[in-house]
């Protein structure tokens, strides 16, 4: 059994690995990654395209995309119950009732045959096996908290009907319709333009003070992680590189990949020519070489960094990077 | 009435309901080839009342009597074949074999065929390789083989003939849904069904089939007038539904031979099959465009 702390996190993961098995050899899109989450908080996870934020969240849920994918090692304790050990129904259970799940692209993840009223309905049928009035009512609340407007009259539209700002947020309706402890929002805004964006993130917002729900919010918006998120954690290569409180992050980076992203932020407090970037190309997940995966990019770069992965060093109260030039 | 008077909209609403209910007549598209499907339906259920004669009866003195209108005699509507026997009679009896068989093989190769696509395209690997090869075997078989190969050993009878076309039949359906389901299996909106706790089963059943219906309807429509024909295929190698019993197709390759002098043999029952097929396509066609929820309100 587990022993009783103090402060006991709603989700830790401990060392997920999830590889891609093909033709071409292993890739490895998650590597090694830990965090953990609790009630109630935000935790970001950030990082460019391809470094693993999305498979890291669909692994969360066991959703790794198939063939191929596969978690081959690691732990995911949900209320401190390992996820990766329950039998596929057991899983199911989970799914959609204490853990969901916010995808990016409002426009193709809703049924386009059911009407919106019956696909936020479907959770509520499932895990809670409601009926009638009370059903209808749930349904109601649910899309009232994701601020639709007149939700009853909406139930019997159908999502081509609808607006992809609209559609997002009967996604979201979808995924909180259960009350979960934790939802997952992988770049819930990335398809919306800038106006709906704010708005849509200010009722995420809302929704999380209304119900307590945690959130592992992935995005590779540094702007939107940093008014949404209480934690972030940032990965580069299938590898958290870094995590911290928001605030500390962006005052104190310390990983080289970290200060490149803070500085590569545009800001109006500041006169610049030009934005900074970072130099080359996230490695391919292929084959890698031994040592940091981010040194080919680094500017600090020296010999221990070719040779040895560094492990996580602690760089402050409740901060860690995995860089050599931290511990020294 | 207080209802009336305190939520006005209500009642406009049920007005509107009503309204839309009786609306689905005035749609000819829907009107036409409904008519024409029940006219035969109820041919074909009232055929002993309907019948002018008995449709086996034979009378060599009347044998290729033209249509009333071609010059023939008002007794026999239609004419009357080599035998004498009445073609009219013999179209409203034959409707019975006729659509019995074509509603019984598409149910059964529908069924069939859409349950083995589903199952090969969502769970893929190694089920998706051994249904498809199966599919592949059917689609390759020689049909006429398999039926003569039944009616050897099973007796040519109407069981038979369902068989034999059934047997091969689902492997189209199996095809065509498989590949639309491939394309779904990775839409997004079947990661939100596993999102939310689906199982793999309520999966297939409720999110991918209803995606499905359209290609599925049209096949089936279509294959009426291929179930007729072969059908009438059978019957002619003496694999089908024996004779004297009266069907469309065998009717319409009795009366093959004699197309230049007796046309109206072959092509009076030649114009039903051609009525069912084209009344099938538009019902199917009207029922996609009411299940599609996109263009339901157009």
């Amino acid at each position: 059994m587990q022993p009783v702390t103090t402060w006991q996190p709603l989700l830790r993961v401990e060392d997920l690995r999830t590889y891609f098995f093909t033709r071409r050899g292993v890739v490895k899109a998650v590597d090694g990654v830990s965090f953990s989450v609790a009630p109630g908080e935000t935790l970001g996870i950030v990082g460019e395209s391809g470094s693993g934020k999305t498979i890291t969240s669909l692994s969360l849920l066991r959703l790794v995309p198939q063939p191929g994918g596969k978690i081959i090692g690691g732990k995911v304790l949900f209320e401190g119950v390992d996820l990766l050990r329950l039998s596929e129904a057991d899983m199911r259970g989970y799914r959609g009732s204490k853990i969901s799940m916010i995808l990016q692209d409002p426009m193709a993840s809703l049924n386009p045959v059911y009407t919106i009223g019956e696909q936020v309905a479907e959770p509520l049928r499932q895990h809670q096996h409601l009926a009638g009035k009370t059903l209808w009512d749930h349904v109601t609340e649910a899309l009232r908290l994701l601020r639709i407007p007149s939700p009853r009259e909406r139930l019997q539209n159908y999502p081509h009907q609808m607006s992809g700002g609209m559609r997002q947020r009967v996604v979201g309706g979808i995924a909180i319709s259960c009350l979960p402890k934790l939802i997952i929002a992988d770049e819930p805004t990335t398809a919306l333009d800038a106006t709906i964006q704010a708005q849509y993130l200010a009722h995420l917002k809302d929704l999380q003070r209304q119900t307590n729900v945690a959130m592992i919010f992935v995005s590779h918006d540094f702007g939107i992680v940093a008014r949404m998120c209480d934690r972030v954690a940032v990965m580069y290569a299938g590898k958290i590189v870094e995590t911290a409180s928001v605030r500390e992050l962006f005052s104190n980076p310390r990983h080289p990949y970290t200060i490149g992203l803070v500085n590569s932020v545009p800001r109006l407090d500041r006169k610049e020519e030009r934005l900074a970037s970072i130099e080359g190309q996230p490695p391919a997940l292929l084959n890698l070489p031994p040592g940091c995966r981010f040194a080919p990019r680094c500017y600090a770069v020296f010999d221990r960094c070719w040779k040895e992965q560094p492990p996580n060093f602690e760089a402050g109260d409740d901060h860690s990077a995995s860089c050599w030039r931290v511990a020294s | 009435m207080d209802i009336a008077i305190a939520r006005p909209e209500l009642v406009a609403d049920e007005v509107r309901a009503e309204r839309r209910r009786w609306d689905i007549f005035l749609q000819l598209n829907f009107c036409i080839p409904a008519a024409v499907l029940l006219l035969m339906l109820g041919g074909a259920i009232f055929a002993s009342q309907l019948a002018p004669y008995d449709p086996l009866q034979t009378s060599l003195s009347q044998r290729l009597s033209p249509p009333a209108f071609a010059g023939g005699t008002e007794a026999h509507l239609l004419g009357t074949d080599k035998l004498g026997r009445d073609v009219l009679s013999r179209i409203i009896f034959g409707a019975r074999v006729s659509l019995s068989v074509s509603l019984l093989v598409i149910l059964v190769t529908a069924t069939i065929g859409t349950a083995l696509g589903i199952l090969g395209g969502y769970l893929g690997g190694w089920v998706d390789g051994l249904l498809m090869r199966i599919t592949d075997i059917s689609l390759a078989f020689p049909g006429i083989l398999i039926a003569l190969l039944l009616a050897v050993t099973l007796g040519p009878s109407f069981t038979t003939v369902v068989l034999a076309i059934s047997l091969l039949g689902w492997a189209p359906y199996a095809r065509l849904i498989r590949g639309d389901v491939l394309k779904l299996r990775n839409a997004d909106f079947v990661l939100q069904a596993r999102i939310i706790g689906c199982s793999p089963m309520r999966i297939m059943l409720t999110h991918i089939f209803p995606n499905i219906v359209n290609p599925l309807l049209i096949l089936a429509t279509l294959s009426v007038g291929l179930i007729i024909l072969v059908e009438s295929a059978l019957s002619y190698l003496g694999a089908g539904i024996p004779p004297p019993t009266a069907t469309w197709g065998s009717m319409v390759s009795d009366g093959r031979g004699l197309i230049d002098t007796a046309w109206w043999i072959s092509f009076f029952p030649g114009l039903a099959i051609g009525l069912v097929v084209l009344a099938g396509n538009f019902l199917g066609d009207w029922l996609r465009d009411r299940l599609d929820p996109r263009l339901r309100q157009l």
